[in-house]
C-alpha cells in the first residue's frame, strides 16, 4: 500500500448505510452497513466482499442513484470545496456527474438507436466538445478496448455481454472524470481484453484519476488496488427480512 | 448555471374552496375532491426550479395535476395562488403579475407548448406552414420570404416534407401533426418548452422518432423543457430530474435515476414496479 501520507482524499465515506423500505411488502431490506473508506487522487480503492454485502450500493449512493439512509459522502471538488453527496443539491450532482464523477455500471444503459461511437462520445459532447472531435476520441478508446471496428457504427443493443461491457468502459474512461466508480469492470471480459483494461486503468492512475472499484478476482485486487476495503453482509440479511410497521 | 424558471407554491382549485380543502385532500386521503365543499384541488403547493438546457419530468396518473401545472405556466388557465418567475437573458418576468396582453406576448415569443391533442396546438383551418407563420407574425417577423424560409427550415428539421407545408393539418397523420406542432412551438427559438403527453397514443416507432427529435433539440439549442407524462420510459429517456404527482400534490422529487431505482414513496414504488 503506497498511500502518500499528506495527500488529501478526493472522497471520504463516513458511516454510510443504506436500507430499502419496501412499503407494499412492509419490509426493510438492509444493504450497506456502516461503510467507511477513502479514495485518493491517482490511486485505486478496491471494494471487496461477498455478494449482498452492499458493494454496488456504496457506488450507487456516491453517484446518488440511491438516497443514503445515513452517513456522509464527502467529495472534494476541483475547486477544492468539500460537498456531502448525500445532501447536495440535485443540480450540483448533475454538474458533478457531467464534469467530475464517472460511473461504469455493471450493465450498459445507453440511449436506444444511437451508434456505439456516439454512445461513447456522449459524455464528451455533453461537456460541450465538438461532435467530430468527441467521435475521434471515442473511436480511439473503442480501438483500445479491442472492439471490432465493424461494430462502431451500430447500436450496442444487440451486442454480447462482453462487447457491451467494453462499450460501457470506453464511455466511462473516455471522459476522464476526477473520480471514477467502477462496478466489476472486467467481469465478462476475456483475459486479453482484461490485460488491456488493466493497462488503461494504470495509465489513468498515473494521470491522477481517483478510482473506487468493485472486483471479485483477488488477483486483480492485488495488482491494482492501493487501498482495499472489505465489506461484510449486514447481519439482518442472514435473519432474512425485518418487518417494519 | 442559469435559472430559467422558478415556481413557488402553485395551486389550482376548481370550485369555491373552503378552509378544509387542503387538509382533507391529497394522497393520504386518496382524493382531490374536498368532502366539505366539493371543490377539486387540481394542484396544491407545487414548487420547483428549472435551469437552462434542463429537462424536468412531471410524472403521475390521470388527474394527478401534472398537466394543470404546465397549463398554468403557459397561461392557458390562471392558478388560484402561487407565483412563478421566468428569467430571460437579463430580464425577469413575474408570470402571474403580468396582464393578459403581456402574458400572450411572452407565451408566443419565449415559450413553446406541445399538447397531446394537436387540435389544441394547431389551427386546423390553415396550412402547416401557415401555423408556423402565425407564430412568427406574432413575434414580428413580417417579411413573406423570411417566414417562408423559416417555416421550410423548421419543417425540414422536424422531418415533415416541406413539399407538404401548404397542406392542412387534417391531411397529416397523428405523428406528423405532432411534428408540425413541435415545429410551430420551436418557431421563435423559445428558451422554454412545455411538452404535455406529446407521444401518448402514437405508434411506438413514431414515439421513438419524436423523442429522439426532442433530445436533439435540447442538445442543439439548450432549450429548457418540462415534460409531462405518465410514461416511465419517456421520463427515463428525457428527464434529468423528475417530480412525481398524485392527487394534486408533489409526493416525491429527485434525480430521475434515483426516482426509478430507489423510489421512496409507496405510490412511486408501485408505479415503478408496474412498468412494463
Amino acid at each position: 500500500m503506497n498511500k502518500i501520507e499528506n495527500e488529501v482524499p478526493i472522497l471520504r465515506v463516513e458511516n454510510y448505510s443504506k436500507h430499502f423500505e419496501l412499503h407494499e411488502q412492509h419490509k426493510l431490506i438492509p444493504s450497506s452497513e456502516n461503510v467507511n473508506l477513502e479514495v485518493y487522487p491517482g490511486q485505486l480503492t478496491a471494494l471487496i466482499g461477498p455478494t449482498g454485502a452492499g458493494k454496488s450500493t456504496v457506488l450507487k449512493g456516491i453517484y446518488r442513484s440511491y438516497l443514503p439512509s445515513s452517513g456522509r459522502l464527502l467529495f472534494r471538488t476541483k475547486d477544492n470545496v468539500e460537498v456531502d453527496l448525500a445532501q447536495a443539491d440535485e443540480h450540483l450532482i448533475l454538474e458533478l456527474r457531467k464534469n467530475e464523477i464517472g460511473f461504469v455500471t455493471q450493465f450498459l444503459h445507453a440511449l436506444p438507436r444511437q451508434s456505439t461511437e456516439d454512445v461513447v462520445a456522449q459524455p464528451l459532447v455533453q461537456r460541450g466538445m465538438d461532435k467530430m472531435q468527441a467521435r475521434d476520441l471515442a473511436r480511439e478508446m473503442l480501438s483500445d478496448m479491442n472492439l471490432p471496428e465493424a461494430l462502431w457504427g451500430i447500436s450496442p443493443a444487440t451486442f454480447s455481454g462482453g462487447e457491451k461491457q467494453r462499450v460501457n468502459l470506453a464511455r466511462g474512461l473516455v471522459s476522464r472524470p476526477r473520480l471514477l466508480l467502477l462496478d466489476e469492470p472486467t467481469a465478462s471480459l476475456d483475459p486479453h481484453t482484461t490485460e488491456k483494461i488493466i493497462t488503461l486503468i494504470e495509465k489513468l492512475k498515473e494521470d491522477g484519476i481517483a478510482m473506487l472499484a468493485i472486483f471479485h478476482h483477488p488477483e486483480l485486487v492485488k495488482r491494482m488496488a492501493d487501498i482495499v476495503v472489505q465489506l461484510t453482509s449486514p447481519i439482518a440479511t442472514e435473519k432474512l427480512l425485518k418487518e417494519i410497521a | 448555471m442559469d435559472k430559467v424558471l422558478e415556481v413557488k407554491q402553485l395551486s389550482k382549485i376548481y370550485g369555491n374552496g373552503c378552509p378544509s380543502c387542503f387538509k382533507l385532500t391529497g394522497p393520504e386521503h386518496n382524493t382531490n375532491i374536498c368532502p366539505q365543499c366539493g371543490s377539486v384541488i387540481a394542484m396544491h403547493n407545487v414548487s420547483f426550479d428549472l435551469y437552462k438546457g434542463e429537462i424536468l419530468g412531471i410524472m403521475g396518473e390521470s388527474g394527478s395535476g401534472k398537466s394543470t401545472a404546465v397549463k398554468c405556466l403557459y397561461f392557458d388557465q390562471p392558478p388560484s395562488s402561487g407565483n412563478a418567475v421566468f428569467y430571460d437573458e437579463d430580464k425577469k418576468f413575474d408570470l402571474f403579475e403580468m396582464n393578459a396582453a403581456q402574458q400572450r406576448q411572452l407565451a408566443s415569443k419565449r415559450f413553446g407548448m406541445v399538447y397531446q391533442n394537436p387540435h389544441l396546438g394547431l389551427n386546423f383551418d390553415i396550412s402547416a406552414g401557415g401555423n408556423i407563420a402565425e407564430r412568427l407574425l406574432m413575434s414580428e417577423v413580417l417579411n413573406y420570404s423570411d417566414i417562408r424560409a423559416r417555416a421550410t427550415n423548421l419543417l425540414t428539421r422536424t422531418e415533415v416534407l416541406s413539399e407538404r407545408m401548404d397542406e392542412l393539418p387534417k391531411n397529416f397523420s397523428g405523428g406528423m401533426q405532432q411534428r408540425v406542432q413541435i415545429a410551430k412551438a420551436l418557431a421563435t427559438n423559445p428558451p422554454l418548452l412545455f411538452l404535455d403527453e406529446v407521444t401518448t397514443g402514437l405508434d411506438l416507432s413514431v414515439q421513438a422518432a419524436i423523442l429522439d427529435l426532442i433530445l436533439e433539440i435540447q442538445q442543439e439549442q439548450g432549450t429548457a423543457m418540462i415534460v409531462v407524462t405518465h410514461d416511465l420510459g419517456v421520463i427515463r429517456l428525457l428527464a434529468g430530474r423528475t417530480l412525481v404527482m398524485k392527487y394534486g400534490r408533489v409526493i416525491e422529487s429527485g434525480l430521475t435515476d434515483q426516482i426509478l431505482e430507489d423510489p421512496q414513496h409507496a405510490y412511486t414504488q408501485r408505479l415503478v414496479a408496474s412498468a412494463l
